[in-house]
């Protein structure tokens, strides 16, 4: 394995080499907002609103950490931010149009532009890693030919190279997370959002997919965790923080940052 | 282009999405059964239609003359002039007088040999063929005719005595056309409640699909492929099966020598409707899958 293009990773030359530096540039030039939201509530049934009131701008190619207690709603907000769900009140933007009222056939373009690593993972549970990993360009309608080089790639980056034909059940935690994040961001997305997704991982391994997730940030993706795990927050330089508290944005403008920026500095 | 290896690659993996072998569940054997039944059904009625078409058109053109004459001198100079007058009417393809033995041999079972002891007067018969068309005018025709040489002499239209068998058999096949209708709505109905068992059962795994973009379209064809090709084997077994069924009492029909049970016969074209029916099937049972896919798709964001 040769040395890798960032740093300790081996190289993920299927990354690098899918036009990403032109993705990349043109979406740099664009730093515009790729998220907005205003107002947002989110209410379930009849109880108490689980957000409220949320406001904020991502811009593209940024990186965000999102933060809270247990119940502060970070779930929520971002099964809005992948489309799992749709606000009761206010408007959101992604991509520059209104997603609230899109109609409901114009959703899968929009959500294969977002990648999604889900707490529970989510995996097919009939499916090998393999296949699950090659999910994403299977939907987005790639050639089966192409599909292989991609997903053996990842399945190697992510350290399961000999376990492709691994079913979910029969593979641990830390393994499952890995191929749930191998599956979140084989498709190149423009967003990915990741829900605690290093929670069931070693140190070593958080590490690595951290990295893997600034690789992706340096392409131009957008990149929003969620998570508790601060020293994991503090790796990643320049990423900013949201932290919600009991449903509402603690700091609305979503200028955070972790470490705090020293007084009267950048 | 895809590759042929491309294109089964492909459709191995979107095979792969849904778990289960076709031959797990039981959609396929319900289908079979329901095929069988079907077609078994469809048989009947179109081979009771062909019944009562050939019948009609044989009957139709048909009538007995009674000659009802105690004297056998009296009644055989009747019969001769009535079969002279009948040969040369209109409408009249043929006229032939039924042999005294026959009919003797005919009612023997039930008045025994006094039957054929002479004792017994029987009517003369003469059977008469008509020309095609119109049966009804000619037979009133005919009627007068024979009513001006003696009233001795009456004439019946066979049509008359078989309308009722007729129309019997006319409504069997209307019931098994009902049934056929019955059992595509029953058919409908259970490829209905698989494809909501099957996405109820997949919730899961749609969830993720939908997430990652998957439209319902695409979603839909891999429930209607699944349950198309459950159909698809499923009508061929009961289709196999029955097309079995018809042939054995087929030939149990024709052992019978009845000229009446020999009518309920499959022509070809028959047999043509009949391999249609597993085609119908396949479409209904893909078309209702895919709706009540999309039906369920449509519910959730």
């Amino acid at each position: 394995m040769r040395a890798g293009l960032y740093g300790c990773l081996p190289t993920v030359p299927w990354l690098s080499l899918r036009g990403s530096r032109e993705r990349a540039s043109a979406i740099f030039q664009d730093m515009s907002a790729i998220v907005q939201f205003e107002n947002v509530g989110l209410r379930y049934g009849l109880d108490s609103e689980t957000l409220s009131d949320v406001s904020f701008t991502l811009a593209g190619g940024g990186f965000y950490f999102l933060t809270g207690a247990s119940g502060a709603g970070k779930t929520s907000l971002l099964k809005l931010l992948y489309l799992a769900q749709r606000p009761s009140r206010g408007v959101i933007r992604l991509f520059g149009e209104d997603v609230v009222t899109l109609p409901r056939k114009r959703l899968p373009g929009f959500r294969r532009r977002i990648g999604v690593v889900f707490q529970d993972f989510r995996l097919v549970p009939h499916l090998s890693a393999y296949d699950n990993i090659a999910l994403p360009l299977r939907v987005a309608g790639m050639e089966e030919g192409e599909v292989d080089a991609p997903v053996t790639e990842m399945l190697g980056w992510v350290g399961l190279g000999d376990r492709g034909q691994a079913r979910p059940a029969t593979l641990s935690g830390g393994e499952q997370q890995r191929v749930a994040i191998a599956r979140a961001v084989i498709g190149r997305p423009e967003i990915l959002v990741a829900d605690e997704p290093t929670g069931n991982v070693d140190a070593d391994m958080a590490r690595r997919l951290m990295t893997l997730f600034e690789a992706l940030n340096r392409l131009g993706t957008t990149i929003v965790v969620a998570t508790h795990d601060l020293p994991l927050i503090a790796q990643v330089s320049g990423a900013q923080m949201m932290r919600l508290d009991k449903g509402r944005l603690a700091d609305p403008t979503g200028s955070l940052r972790y470490p705090p920026r020293p007084q009267g500095g950048e | 282009m895809a590759s042929r290896t491309d294109r089964r690659a492909a459709a191995a993996a979107r095979h792969r999405l849904l778990p289960g072998g076709r031959v797990a569940g039981p959609m396929l054997w319900i289908i079979a059964i329901m095929m069988f039944l079907t077609v078994l059904a469809a048989a009947a009625g179109l081979g009771l239609g062909a019944a009562v078409r050939s019948m009609s058109a044989d009957l139709a053109g048909r009538a007995s003359v009674q000659v009802v004459e105690a004297n056998p001198q009296l009644r055989d100079q009747l019969a001769a002039r009535a079969l002279t007058a009948l040969r040369g009417a209109d409408g009249v393809q043929a006229a032939a007088p039924v042999d005294p033995a026959l009919l003797a041999d005919q009612v023997r079972p039930w008045l025994g040999e006094e039957a054929t002891s002479g004792d017994l007067p029987l009517p003369a018969l003469i059977d008469v063929t008509l020309t095609p068309g119109d049966a009804d005018a000619k037979v009133a025709r005919l009627r007068r005719l024979l009513g001006g040489l003696s009233p001795a002499l009456r004439i019946e239209p066979h049509a008359a005595f078989l309308l009722p068998l007729a129309g019997l058999l006319s409504a069997l096949g209307w019931l098994a056309a009902g049934v056929v209708l019955l059992m595509a709505l029953a058919t409908g109905a259970v490829v209905v409640l698989a494809a909501r068992g099957a996405h109820d059962s997949h919730r899961g795994t749609i969830e993720v699909l939908h997430l990652m973009g998957a439209t319902d379209v695409q979603i839909a064809r891999l429930f209607q492929r699944r349950i198309g090709l459950d159909a698809m084997l499923g009508s061929a077994l009961g289709f196999a099966f029955a097309a079995f069924v018809i042939l054995l009492i087929g030939l149990r029909l024709g052992a019978t020598g009845s000229e009446l049970l020999g009518a309920v016969r499959l022509p070809p074209a028959s047999w043509a409707v009949l391999g249609l029916l597993p085609v119908a099937g396949v479409l209904l049972a893909t078309l209702a899958a895919r709706w009540t896919v999309l039906r369920a798709l449509g519910r959730a964001l």
